[in-house]
């Protein structure tokens, strides 16, 4: 069986750095962004992520891995966090984190979920909820670099309020002919909306994503039930399994 | 870091505290089982699956489901620990163990030294022989006396429960021994070579 392909990651131990709240920006009610300046961060590659460590004042820590929303052009480093009903340390970032505060964090991590301007396309993203963020830092670096590269996004969120960067999705859209933004909604959607409803399946699949022939680079980030279901509709559509990278977190549902 | 800066207000949420003899550093208990892969799920019938023991071009053996499944079955408890930082207390594996593999495949000693498992979906992991010997490494098809489902790894998956849950390979097909400590999968893309979470080996120069 043929290895399955990946990037070659640099190999030196993954110190911890001081990163520091620049600004806060809610994207939705439960999802904020978090802008960080680490002073000597080494560049990430878009889809990869970061641990955070948090120190409580009785000297309790707690780790947690937080995918990278920024391309590797900005300056900043932005995390996106949903918060997690009952998490711990999620409703700390998104509820109490105030600009100024700092606290730890060590990447980049991963070299697998990745994808970059220099590798081919087309691109097919496909999210649910706040998977979206990983995808996201790679349709930022395909702007920046103003890539050509066919890509398509199709983003499942529970209603219009949840699609986390809706603006700068639809203004992305709108500029460049080459991505294709599509959004279902699960649970609600608004009058007169023209959109795709209910949950990814086959058949929207097989509208809008790119079909197995063009070898497009495929990108499955979300809940692990949304991910097991797409992938799966994805290889019985004929998708190669290795031209297929997952991503899946939360619980899962079994 | 000598003094991590303090998050005020941050607090811990856990209801109950595990003893923190078994909880690894920088890990959380969890009661889920969280599922992490790097590709879509395989959907692998028993009676297409084999497992095979091999060495250099050689197989030193190779069992279909119904011969793995004749094989001396053992059953363990073990804390889970992902790096990811979940881990899982007292779980129950049902497999046959790496010594017994050795022994129906009518070997001694272990040929050489490390072993790469390769899964279906194309999946790799390098493990030291010495962390398979003596009970602490099996190929597992039971989890909580039921089939392992195909997101965990089913039909079956290495189980080397003292190291960080990547190197428990799912839906695993061959073990290939190796003379050399090459890197697997997750081995080659920044993760630690080695992984016991006790040290918190998770990446590279950990």
């Amino acid at each position: 069986m043929k290895a399955i392909e990946a990037a070659e990651a640099p190999r030196r131990r993954l110190e911890w750095q001081l990163a520091e709240v620049r600004r806060i920006v809610a994207e939705t009610s439960r999802v904020k962004s978090i802008n960080l300046y680490v002073k000597s961060w080494q560049g990430h590659l878009p889809g990869q992520h970061v641990d955070i460590r948090l120190t409580a004042e009785d000297g309790y820590q707690a780790q947690r891995s937080y995918s990278i929303a920024s391309p590797p052009e900005d300056e900043l480093l932005t995390l996106t966090v949903e918060e997690v009903t009952d998490g711990e340390v999620s409703p700390y970032l998104v509820g109490d984190l105030r600009a100024g505060d700092q606290f730890e964090l060590r990447g980049p991590i991963g070299g697998y979920f990745v994808w970059t301007t220099e590798m081919d396309g087309p691109l097919s993203l496909m999210a649910g909820g706040s998977g979206i963020v990983p995808l996201m830092a790679m349709l930022r670096h395909r702007e920046r670099r103003s890539a050509r590269v066919p890509a398509l996004l199709l983003y499942s969120s529970r209603s219009l309020e949840d699609v986390i960067y809706r603006q700068e999705l639809d203004r992305m859209a709108h500029r460049d002919c080459m991505l294709c933004v599509v959004n279902t909604l699960t649970r609600k959607q608004p009058d007169g909306w023209k959109g795709p409803r209910g949950r990814i399946d086959k058949a929207l699949l097989g509208k809008e994503c790119f079909p197995p022939e063009k070898k497009p680079r495929i990108f499955v980030c979300g809940p692990t039930p949304f991910v097991e279901h797409v992938s799966s509709l994805l290889v019985e559509l004929g998708h190669n399994p290795l031209t297929i990278k997952t991503e899946r977190f939360g619980p899962s549902g079994v | 870091m000598v003094d991590p800066p303090i998050s005020r207000g941050f607090k811990s949420r856990r209801q109950e505290q595990s003893p923190n003899s078994r909880i690894p550093p920088g890990q959380y208990v969890t009661t889920d089982f969280p599922v992490l892969s790097a590709g879509p799920t395989p959907q692998i019938n028993v009676e297409d699956w084999n497992l095979s023991l091999q060495l250099g071009g050689s197989l030193l053996g190779k069992w279909t489901w119904a011969e793995f499944e004749a094989l001396p079955q053992t059953t363990i408890r073990r804390d889970i620990h992902c790096v990811t930082k979940w881990s899982k207390l007292d779980t129950t594996w049902r497999g046959v163990t790496f010594d017994d593999l050795l022994k129906a495949a009518g070997l001694a000693q272990p040929p050489q030294p490390y072993v790469m498992a390769h899964c279906d979906g194309g999946y790799t992991t390098n493990v030291p022989v010495a962390d398979l010997l003596g009970g602490k490494g099996m190929i597992a098809t039971r989890y909580e006396g039921l089939p392992i489902l195909p997101a965990h790894g089913g039909p079956a998956r290495l189980l080397v429960p003292h190291l960080y849950f990547w190197k428990s390979a799912k839906w695993v097909r061959r073990l290939r021994f190796m003379e050399r400590d090459d890197r697997g999968f997750w081995e080659s893309l920044g993760y630690h070579n080695y992984g016991d979470p006790w040290k918190e080996q998770r990446y590279e120069g950990d």
